[in-house]
């Protein structure tokens, strides 16, 4: 109604606009007529920033929609592949969808996937106040509320825990001596894990920070209290030997026990039986160990492990080798026969066959020869002109 | 001279007409007009508290004796001293400045009603302090009254550059208690320039070597010591508990007498 009625001033105007140029109209209340003005039409305005938009949002309502679609197609999956429904976990989804989507593609994450929405698409702060504006969190106005308010618990705890030992020493019950919480085998939980935890950037100053304080809390000779909280922030760490597949014991007809194992170096490949209740006898390729390798050095490489294990001449083994030249033979040879000896060995011994590297498959192959370059490494004669 | 221009420009700042206007400003309309009775009660309700010097009878929460065994009058040494709060102080004692509790008591009652008034509409209310002994104290006092703290480093666009910082659609606080006006290197804390930009009205526990200037509501006072922090975070405490009790209260003779 008012834009009509300015729309029918404004044209009364423009009639009479010409003849009465001394008319003053109280144009404040009316939207002034823009002068005409070229706009430019260069597609590199059309274009939006991309960089500056930040990462996607999505929508609550979106997201849920993707989990509704993600458990209905569920179920037509397993009823697809002949399975129930209700009993169909997610590495049955991802056997069914690599049966029925066959990928060559050697990049795992280009292969196609059907995920849970909450590991697809990354988890994002909702909005973080009420119908009035007030934030819900009271260290909202830091920036980083999360983080934060960890801080703020941390601390909270640690003068807990002053009180009770000061509670203590009162009553003379105070002892240094307390349940110290077991920290070995775990680790502090990386700033990559706590940003996730925490839903919210950190820099790495506030990290170490949270790590001060944890180590802090760790220093109080009561620290036993809050155990459950500290270990919330640690990793376990899996052992390193229990990784390594010790292969069985074996037993032939005549009751000596024996194991078979296999290890490769370089392009050779090798593989050993070690029969117990032997008398140190090495063969390899049907030939005795001492034609077969007339250099020193493969011997000794052949016999390190038993030598480390201490037991030497309690093992008969047998071998075949092929591929690659002689020291990459050994190489593969020793590893075999460290492999094999797993199954006579206690645990701490294969820790210690570990650390002393007996159990790690040496990596190290040929390198390329490049174009420009003479080798691998070597260059062309340099000339300066 | 900046003695004789900061009372005059405090009374302008104190009376009624600014302490709405200061809301007007920000945009916000706290009382949900639905119907013309409604209305009238709720402009009653958060209009007659404003015609009263203490609606809140908050000049009972404490007295200069309460100021003076919180060891309030205790300023820094001579050498620290701000030029601008020499009308504070009452001079010094072995070297050591002397605050006059008297002019404190005072400029404390107005801040204590002040911060009352912006609870009892509803406002936000920020603790900024640097002061790392304090900051765990602070937060809690904040976190206890439902209100907001902010003892950690401050970010430069917090306030000026909220709407970036945090989504477009932000209510930023309608006053903030500076519980010490220096950060770590004693500087004036940035949030008081800040706060001024954005017209937020800010009460500040001044020190004797603090910059009193852009502060609305300063109150000379120690900031050092753990009893008068202390001291301070439970007067605002009790304040602002007192002051949203107040309101609570209102509604509901308000729900109650709408019904009858």
């Amino acid at each position: 109604m008012a834009a009509s009625g300015c729309r029918g001033v404004r044209s009364i105007l423009w009639k009479y606009g010409s003849c009465a140029k001394n008319l003053y109209v109280s144009r404040s209340k009316m939207v002034p007529q823009l002068p005409l003005r070229q706009i430019s039409v260069a597609s590199s305005l059309w274009k939006k920033n991309l960089a500056a938009a930040g990462p996607q949002k999505f929508t609550q309502e979106f997201i849920d929609k993707q989990l509704e679609e993600f458990e209905v197609g569920k179920r037509h999956l397993a009823n697809m592949m002949g399975e129930d429904p209700e009993t169909f976990t997610q590495e049955d989804i991802d056997r069914s969808i690599a049966y029925l989507f066959p990928s060559g593609l050697f990049e795992k994450r280009a292969r196609p996937v059907m995920k849970h929405p909450e590991e697809i698409f990354p988890k994002q702060t909702a909005i973080q106040w009420d119908a009035e504006g007030r934030p819900f969190h009271f260290l909202f106005y830091t920036g980083k509320q999360s983080y934060y308010s960890l801080l703020h618990d941390v601390y909270e705890k640690i003068l807990a825990i002053e009180r009770h030992q000061d509670k203590m020493r009162n009553k003379g019950l105070f002892a240094s001596d307390t349940k110290q919480i077991l920290l070995t085998g775990s680790r502090w939980l990386l700033k990559e894990e706590i940003e996730e935890n925490l839903v919210e950037n950190i820099s790495d100053q506030d990290y170490l920070r949270l790590i001060q304080l944890m180590e802090k809390l760790l220093s109080m000779p009561y620290c036993s209290l809050e155990e459950e909280f500290i270990l919330k922030f640690r990793k376990q760490l899996e052992v390193q030997s229990s990784k390594y597949q010790i292969p069985a014991l074996q037993y032939d007809p005549q009751g000596v026990a024996f194991s078979v194992a296999d290890g490769r170096r370089k392009t050779a490949k090798a593989s050993i039986t070690l029969r117990d209740s032997g008398s140190g006898n090495i063969t390899i390729n049907g030939r005795n160990y001492l034609h077969y390798f007339p250099v020193l050095q493969n011997r000794e490489q052949l016999m390190f492990p038993l030598l480390f294990v201490g037991m030497m001449g309690r093992f008969d083994i047998e071998g075949s080798v092929e591929g690659s030249g002689h020291s990459a033979q050994a190489g593969a040879l020793r590893l075999a026969i460290s492999r094999a000896l797993l199954s006579f060995v206690s645990e701490g011994e294969v820790e210690k066959m570990r650390q002393a590297g007996l159990l790690t498959a040496d990596p190290r192959i040929r390198e390329r020869k490049k174009p420009g370059q003479e080798g691998a490494r070597k260059k062309f004669t340099w000339k300066k002109r | 001279m900046a003695a004789g221009v900061l009372p005059r420009v405090r009374q302008v700042l104190r009376s009624p007409r600014l302490v709405s206007a200061v809301f007007s400003c920000h945009g916000q309309t706290f009382s949900s007009a639905a119907a013309a009775p409604d209305t009238a009660a709720t402009e009653k309700i958060l209009n007659f508290p404003l015609t009263q010097p203490d609606y809140f009878h908050l000049s009972e929460l404490f007295t200069i004796k309460d100021l003076f065994e919180a060891r309030v009058h205790l300023g820094h040494k001579k050498g620290c001293r701000h030029r601008l709060m020499e009308p504070y102080l009452f001079g010094s004692r072995l070297d050591t400045d002397i605050i006059d509790l008297e002019q404190t008591a005072e400029h404390l009652q107005r801040a204590l009603n002040f911060t009352a008034h912006v609870a009892y509409r509803g406002g936000i209310i920020l603790f900024v302090s640097r002061r790392r002994q304090f900051g765990h104290l602070i937060e809690t006092t904040a976190r206890e009254c439902g209100e907001y703290a902010h003892t950690r480093y401050w970010k430069g666009g917090l306030l000026t550059n909220a709407s970036i910082q945090y989504s477009p659609g932000v209510r930023l606080p309608d006053l903030i208690l500076f519980f010490s006006t220096l950060n770590n290197v004693f500087q004036q804390h940035v949030g008081i320039r800040d706060a001024a930009k954005m017209n937020i009205p800010t009460m500040g526990i001044v020190d004797s070597n603090c910059n009193p200037s852009l502060i609305t509501y300063p109150v000379p006072g120690n900031d050092d010591t753990p009893v008068a922090m202390e001291m301070y975070c439970r007067l605002f405490k009790m304040t602002i508990n007192r002051a949203k009790d107040k309101r609570r209260q209102m509604e509901l003779l308000k729900g109650i007498s709408a019904s009858v």
